[in-house]
């Protein structure tokens, strides 16, 4: 089986990150976005995955060519010269979906869940039609367009854009399967699946909608990475609990690679991702953040809600909160209290950051 | 519960700097000081810790603030007696202190309680009969609330070589234009010293030399007070109202005294350029602390920690009570002063700040520019720092500035201060803030005053 996962352009709103690697290599407890993605696609049938990009990275083919072989899969990469939207870069792929006249998966490569490919084929395959897409519950959805849909069948009735009054929970979850002949409603130019396509599928009864169990979490953003950094672990609980780190000085869920070095008298935890080959000295305190691999955490310091990029240095009793994010390789000195500071790579601190800001 | 560190723990040591000095004091027969220390309604400034101790008595540089003072004068030969005046009644904290300083500095020293605040021309002038007993040829006055090298046997040599034998000298200092404002302007004769002209607090640039608050003088000093006394009283008689200033016998040495004996060949100003700070507000203790902490590798080198096997690392100049507990991993200074019983947790960091006495700070936490009230405990992991206010260090005669709370309506970032028995929980931060004694947080706080 084929799928089609629409990686995009620069991942602007994942910066300062993004400034050193594309972002569906950011990892995201402790492996790649895009890893977690593909690998369940792979465990759902699928042996070829195409990539939807707007911006070419050599970066990206180059780790696509090493999962490749460790996959055993074929990963092709979809370049889109110019902006076609979201319903355009499908077009574009045409060739390499359709084919063998089998159903494909298309996926937004800023979502984390429980991927639920395999289920998503049999239920796709029970109602017959040409689209499924994946709903999830949200407790705001005038944020987002919602979905409305007979429960008992799935069929979808309509979208609607932010509603102002309570029309549905049930909003759009960045998953979905075609039937190759959906392909033909598509034209190659600039396309919103969303306002183009969904709603003349829906209206000719081609589209069902698959509600997600489990957690779901667009993560294209720090604030929201930490939050489905949150969700992952405490699911990794649930199904794989002896890949978290317990012991005395670990609290709740945490996930530490075999690599990483922690000292002495620290607190660890809840929700606290540490990469590899990572440095956590004496008496670190550290909640809620992700530390990608090979930083150093200096002793005595705190931290919560932060992500250390790859190779950073947090000094001695430093303070980080509310959201602080370092790039790759850099340094906080010491004593120093950054909250909410937006840090961009190779960047040396050594003033406090008391008001959330953008360090360049 | 001891809220100053004992005087008993100083030692004077006879330094080559000490006994060079020795030699010009005995020109005077005999010597007193009189040191003016306010009362309750000055220095609210000093706030909140001026609620726990008379801000006097607060500790500066590990000792209180008052003994810096005394220790300077005791040094002086020919010294007879200290009189403190000021208006704070008795307390159980300034009794001790004058007991243990006589003790120690084995020196008549007395404190004369002002019936109301006299100001510091009025209370000598209301005491002056106990200042000239025993015939002193000349006596010093002292305000409190300044830091100081106290240069007084160079005082006492300048008067002996300016003008007539009955001058009276004021200790002077440069200011930088902007600043001098604040403070007593003098303007003198830049051969003969004099003082030809006397501005307290001008609203225009007079002068960048300013008065310190340390002079001396001798017993026809009241003759020129009674004067002034003499007036007001006249000026009495003819209006109706009286409050504060408007009692007669309420005389400001600065505006009432100075400024008319400018320019009449009697008063001088001796320009020192050693050390010198007020201390107003808290933020001015720390910076005052820094000063003094300083003095000591000349004057009390036994004050200052070291490294030692199985103590905390010391970076900089740091004061520790010996009754103070230490965890080894503990970093301090520099800019430290530790009072008595302090107990400090593992991998402490404190930088810039002054613990006050029974204070626990326990692990991992990171004090920085502030001062921790008697008996507080900041929990683990927490972070209380302040702004400092320091002068510009690029500019040798800034002086700290005088800190207004608020500016535009804001509070302005300044040196935290946590009153007597704070908590801070763990792992929260307080940011230039101020929090009144006997509270318990359970948050973080930042540029905020906490009732």
């Amino acid at each position: 089986m084929k799928a089609l996962i629409l990686v995009g352009g620069y991942g602007t709103r994942l910066r300062p990150l993004t400034l050193s690697v594309p972002k569906p290599l950011v990892d995201f407890c402790n492996k790649p976005i895009l890893l977690h993605q593909v690998e369940a696609l792979v465990k759902a049938g699928v042996n070829h995955v195409v990539l939807a990009v707007s911006y070419m990275s050599e970066l990206l083919e180059r780790e696509m060519r090493v999962q490749e072989q460790r996959l055993g899969i074929r990963i092709s990469l979809s370049h889109e010269k110019e902006p076609l939207g979201t319903a355009g870069p499908l077009a574009l792929a045409r060739e390499l979906l359709d084919v063998d006249n089998e159903p494909f998966f298309v996926l937004n490569s800023d979502v984390i869940c429980d991927f639920p490919f395999q289920d998503l084929l049999q239920f796709h395959r029970n109602h017959g039609k040409e689209g499924t897409i994946v709903v999830t519950r949200v407790e705001e959805p005038s944020k987002y367009g919602v979905v409305v849909f007979e429960a008992e069948s799935g069929r979808i009735h309509r979208f609607v854009e932010k509603p102002q009054v309570f029309v549905s929970n049930k909003i759009n979850a960045g998953m979905y399967i075609f039937n190759p002949s959906m392909l033909g409603r598509i034209q190659l130019r600039p396309t919103s699946i969303e306002k183009e396509i969904f709603p003349v599928m829906a209206e000719e009864g081609q589209l069902y909608a698959m509600e997600l169990q489990g957690f779901w979490m667009d993560i294209g953003q720090p604030k929201d990475f930490l939050t489905g950094m949150c969700m992952y672990l405490q699911s990794l609980r649930q199904h794989a609990p002896d890949r978290l780190r317990t012991g005395p000085g670990f609290l709740g869920n945490v996930l530490v690679d075999p690599t990483a070095q922690i000292g002495e008298n620290c607190t660890i935890g809840p929700n606290v991702t540490i990469g590899a080959g990572v440095v956590v000295e004496d008496g670190v305190r550290i909640k809620r953040c992700t530390v990608l691999k090979a930083a150093r955490v200096r002793s005595h310091s705190w931290l919560e809600s932060c992500i250390v990029g790859w190779s950073s240095s947090v000094g001695q009793w430093v303070r980080m909160e509310n959201v602080t994010v370092l790039g790759e390789d850099v340094i906080v000195h010491d004593e120093l209290y950054l909250n909410g500071a937006n840090v961009l790579p190779h960047k040396s601190i050594s003033e406090s950051v008391p008001e959330p800001r953008i360090i360049m | 519960m001891r809220k100053y560190a004992s005087v008993k723990n100083s030692k004077l040591h006879p330094s080559p700097y000490f006994k060079q000095k020795q030699n010009i004091g005995y020109l005077f027969n005999m010597l007193k000081a009189v040191i003016l220390i306010g009362g309750p309604q000055k220095g609210t400034r000093f706030r909140p810790l001026s609620f726990e101790v008379p801000k006097p008595l607060f500790p500066v540089a590990g000792v209180p603030m008052l003994q810096h003072h005394i220790e300077s004068c005791a040094k002086v030969p020919n010294m007879k007696e200290i009189l403190l005046i000021g208006f704070y009644q008795p307390n159980e904290e300034l009794t001790r202190f004058l007991f243990n300083a006589q003790q120690e500095f084995k020196i008549s020293i007395r404190y004369l309680q002002e019936y109301a605040a006299l100001g510091t021309g009025g209370g000598i002038y209301h005491f002056r009969d106990q200042i000239i007993s025993g015939g002193p040829e000349a006596f010093f006055v002292l305000n409190a609330d300044v830091c100081s090298a106290f240069p007084l046997a160079e005082m006492l040599s300048f008067q002996k070589e300016h003008g007539e034998p009955n001058s009276f000298v004021i200790l002077g200092t440069t200011a930088n234009r902007k600043q001098s404002l604040n403070y007593g302007c003098i303007v003198e004769n830049e051969e003969t010293n004099e003082v030809l002209h006397y501005v307290e607090k001008p609203s225009t640039f007079v002068s960048d030399i300013i008065n310190c608050g340390i002079y001396l003088f001798n017993p026809d000093i009241f003759q020129h007070i009674g004067t002034v006394f003499q007036k007001n009283q006249q000026e009495m008689l003819l209006e109706e109202t009286t409050n504060g200033w408007h009692r007669a016998e309420a005389i400001r040495l600065e505006q009432d005294i100075f400024t008319a004996l400018a320019g009449q060949g009697k008063l001088y100003v001796f320009k020192t350029l050693h050390f010198w700070s007020q201390i107003k507000s808290a933020g001015s203790a720390i910076y005052a602390s820094r000063l003094y902490l300083n003095q000591y590798h000349k004057t009390h080198p036994e004050r200052l920690a070291t490294n030692k096997e199985g103590g905390p690392k010391i970076s900089g100049n740091v004061y520790i009570h010996p009754t103070a507990n230490i965890d080894p991993t503990a970093v301090l200074g520099p800019n430290v002063s530790i009072g008595t019983g302090v107990t400090i947790g593992a991998g402490v960091r404190v930088r810039e700040s002054i613990i006050l006495h029974g204070a626990t700070l326990q692990d991992h936490c990171c004090v920085l520019n502030s001062i921790v009230g008697w008996d507080s405990t900041i929990g683990k992991w927490a972070r209380v720092e302040g702004t400092p206010s320091d002068p510009n260090p690029n500019d040798p005669y800034a002086k700290i500035d005088s800190e207004t709370l608020f500016r535009e309506g804001k509070l302005t970032p300044s040196i935290t201060i946590l009153g007597c028995n704070v908590t801070i929980p763990r792992e929260v931060i307080i940011l230039n803030s101020i929090v009144l004694p006997h509270k318990d947080l359970n948050r973080s706080f930042k540029n905020q005053i906490i009732l």
